[in-house]
């Protein structure tokens, strides 16, 4: 039972990386192609954009009704990073939409199309910190500790600021892929292409520089990844993938690429799984909060089996549809 | 400002800024798909017209709606940790259902937003339907979250800690459905009434629009047949809250002594030093018929009470007659509207009822807000009613305030410019769809 949720909650975070990302990076791109690239974003996002943050309130959801001593500690302890997230997505959200219902292509348009880049470029840098304070066991609980000890360096620091860098980087990587398929404009899907490749490299100097920060900061995490072969195992194939990727530019369906990628992110995010299973958070003190230490009792994770299972049987199908319906390449 | 005040302050704006946006993103399917299906049955261009300026505007409020959930999602641990870590498995499941809910709906809304020319009009159509449903379905399960801390059940509390968690009795507390049907209910009147009034307005500028005209029939309907429900109940979460909390009912009926049998206590100013009520109209023995149906009962007051375990009686009253004046001055304007529609059906584009209805745009909101006020602050100082207090489970970061100034800053923000859009587009409906014209235009 414990290991259907800890799967659904994988997959939701798989799918919010993926979605979301996709959208994050989206706002990334933006900055880099333009006001030229601002309708191929608008119209590949709007009917989606909503339910692909979904994955987020389901993955919350799973965290606090199953795992509430995790969602309580990192709700105290990294309360500003995700305040920020939090403040991010508001602005993201609420931005694009203004922008996409303003009629008149005057000053407020260009002002929420700013904030749209900036807080499409700050959210993902903060979801990596929050990441990285919950896996590079400084998260301090001391209460005799001074407030920056306990509030701000668990999060604020070299391992977590490089794997925020990644993380906006990755989402970059997967929207610029993924608006290539939006648009049949042959000068825009080069552009996005070329981003897309230069995404792809900086992503891969940004993941070494996060294993090097960790080592560097002499983090367990280096040594969890040299002893855990399933990591080793699916970062290899992550970067094998690469120059497979490089070659299925010029494919004329986009759809492999597509599923390349998927597959890619899907590597990357088991690997990193699979270094900390079933830790969720680490604690300075050498304490660590995991799956089966902090699950809530067994009636309730048999009420969130059954209300995730029957959530999935109604989400996967008409998630199915959405795109179906939006992502059908238009002639 | 100290912790506990700011994590408040903070709880109650998020709270208060994403109701408005929850009960349109919950009501506005509705109307949309009604209109919709008139189109579908009539062929009449104004009905599809009004669906689609109406789902332009109402995309607007579902975004800002759903942004303003997921930071409620995560402040309910950012401010009050403690109190998750109680109560997430406890009321994890309606929350999970909500999730599941929510999921369906933005899903089916991405399809209706932004299908109109993709799809077969029915599916369409069926499309906005399973919004509706999913945006209510929704509405119940978070509500039923917020009953079980008015009044917890499927746990014993021992030693500071939950054990023998049902989540299935935790859901089905003894509050959820009075509270389900009366936020439902508001839902209905507050978005109904606040889009009669805003047509109500532009038909009063362009007298003989009959898309204005049109718009204000179909949103009165759904108000009326609401507003004349919710005084039912409103009874029937009275005598709920009378039973279950009555330190919440004495302090919303500012009744300090226990009196047998007890006054009902009109409008008046409550007098916290002296525990009385200046300046009130007293109706004799109506409190104790109301509550129990009997002119004889003895209704409990708030002496009942440690003096540390009663509500602010002057917000609990002020907002509990705001609230109920509110739900009665609508259910009376529904009333009209039915007997004008029945005898009198020219009165209904005369000029005089047209500024009613539109000075009645933001009460329903307001007695919104109001309710909640009622239902929150009346819990005080408790956070799950009778067993955590509300300062137990506040977050032991300092500087709280600043989450607070940040949040308000940007959702003041959104409340001008979503102001502004609206205005931008409510000037454009003209030139978008031919039934909004008139010869003037």
């Amino acid at each position: 039972m414990l290991l259907i949720i800890i799967i659904i909650l994988g997959v939701s975070l798989l799918l919010y990386t993926l979605l979301g990302g996709a959208d994050f990076g989206a706002g990334i791109i933006e900055i880099f192609s333009g006001t030229r690239g601002e309708k191929t974003v608008s119209k590949a996002m709007a009917p989606v954009w909503e339910a692909n943050h979904v994955w987020l309130i389901l993955a919350i959801v799973i965290i606090f009704t199953g795992f509430p001593t995790v969602y309580a500690t990192i709700s105290l302890y990294l309360h500003i990073p995700l305040m920020i997230v939090l403040l991010g997505i508001v602005l993201r959200g609420a931005s694009f939409i203004f922008r996409y219902y303003d009629e008149s292509e005057d000053k407020a348009h260009k002002y929420f199309t700013v904030f749209f880049k900036i807080s499409s470029l700050v959210t993902p840098v903060f979801l990596g910190i929050i990441i990285g304070a919950m896996t590079g066991g400084k998260i301090n609980i001391n209460q005799e500790t001074g407030f920056f000890e306990r509030f701000i360096f668990p999060w604020l620091n070299i391992f977590c600021i490089t794997l925020g860098l990644f993380s906006a980087s990755l989402f970059a990587y997967i929207a610029a892929i993924f608006l290539v398929g939006e648009t049949s404009n042959p000068a825009e899907r080069k552009r996005y292409a070329r981003l897309a490749k230069i995404f792809l490299i900086t992503t891969f100097s940004l993941g070494l520089c996060v294993f090097g920060a960790a080592k560097w900061e002499d983090l367990h995490l280096w040594k969890d990844f040299i002893s855990s072969p399933l990591s080793m195992i699916t970062f290899g194939i992550a970067v094998l993938l690469i120059p497979a990727i490089f070659f299925l530019f010029d494919h004329p369906n986009i759809l492999y690429l597509r599923a390349v990628i998927g597959f890619q992110v899907t590597l990357i995010l088991l690997g990193w799984f699979a270094i900390h299973y079933p830790v969720l958070v680490y604690e300075k003190n050498g304490n660590h909060l995991d799956f089966f230490t902090t699950r809530a009792p067994d009636a309730t994770l048999y009420q969130l089996v059954i209300a995730l299972l029957v959530g999935l049987v109604l989400i996967i199908p008409s998630f199915y549809f959405l795109f179906k319906v939006f992502k059908k390449t238009k002639d | 400002m100290d912790d506990l005040s700011a994590a408040r302050l903070q709880m109650a704006l998020s709270l208060g800024f994403h109701i408005v946006f929850a009960c349109i993103g919950m009501i506005m399917p509705i109307l949309m798909a009604f209109s919709e299906w008139k189109w579908l049955r009539t062929g009449k261009q104004v009905y599809i017209d009004i669906a689609k300026a109406w789902s332009k505007g109402a995309a607007i409020f579902f975004a800002v709606g759903a942004v303003s959930g997921t930071v409620l999602s995560f402040e309910l641990g950012l401010l009050f940790p403690e109190f998750m870590k109680h109560a997430g498995p406890i009321i994890g499941m309606p929350f999970s259902w909500e999730g599941t809910a929510f999921f369906v709906e933005a899903i089916a809304l991405g399809v209706f937003l932004y299908g109109w020319n993709r799809l077969n009009k029915w599916v369409h159509w069926g499309s906005g339907i399973v919004v509706a449903l999913a945006g209510i379905m929704s509405g119940i399960f978070v509500v039923a979250a917020n009953a079980w801390m008015n009044s917890p059940k499927g746990f014993d509390w021992e030693n500071g800690k939950a054990i023998h968690v049902d989540p299935l009795a935790a859901m089905f507390n003894d509050a959820w459905l009075q509270e389900a049907l009366h936020m439902i209910l508001a839902a209905f009147i507050a978005t109904a009434f606040a889009v009669a009034g805003v047509h109500a307005f532009l038909l009063l500028k362009k007298r003989k629009s009959v898309f204005h005209k049109t718009a204000v029939q179909i949103a009165l309907s759904f108000g009326v047949v609401a507003a004349f429900l919710q005084p039912l109940s409103g009874d029937f979460s009275a005598k709920q809250i009378a039973n279950k909390q009555p330190a919440k009912f004495a302090a919303m009926e500012a009744l300090y002594k226990t009196s047998k049998p007890a006054d009902l206590i009109i409008g008046g100013i409550p007098n916290e030093r002296e525990e009385r009520v200046d300046h009130a109209i007293h109706i004799p023995a109506l409190l104790s018929y109301l509550t129990y149906g009997n002119f004889n009962a003895e209704v409990k007051g708030l002496d009942q009470f440690p003096k540390d375990e009663r509500p602010p009686v002057m917000v609990m009253h002020f907002s509990f007659q705001v609230m109920a004046g509110i739900g009665f001055l609508l259910a009376f304007t529904g009333l009209l509207f039915l007997l004008f529609s029945l005898f009198r059906k020219r009165v209904l584009s005369k000029r005089g009822w047209l500024i009613f209805i539109s000075l009645l745009t933001p009460l329903g909101f307001l007695a919104v807000e109001a309710g909640w006020t009622v239902t929150e602050v009346g819990r005080q100082p408790w956070i799950i009613y009778g067993v955590m207090k509300t300062k137990d489970a506040v977050s032991a970061m300092p500087g709280l305030q600043y989450s607070l100034y940040a949040i308000t800053v940007i959702y003041l923000l959104l409340s001008v410019l979503i102001f502004w859009l609206l205005r931008k587009q409510i000037a454009n409906v003209a030139t978008h769809y031919p039934s909004a014209r008139t010869e003037n235009d």
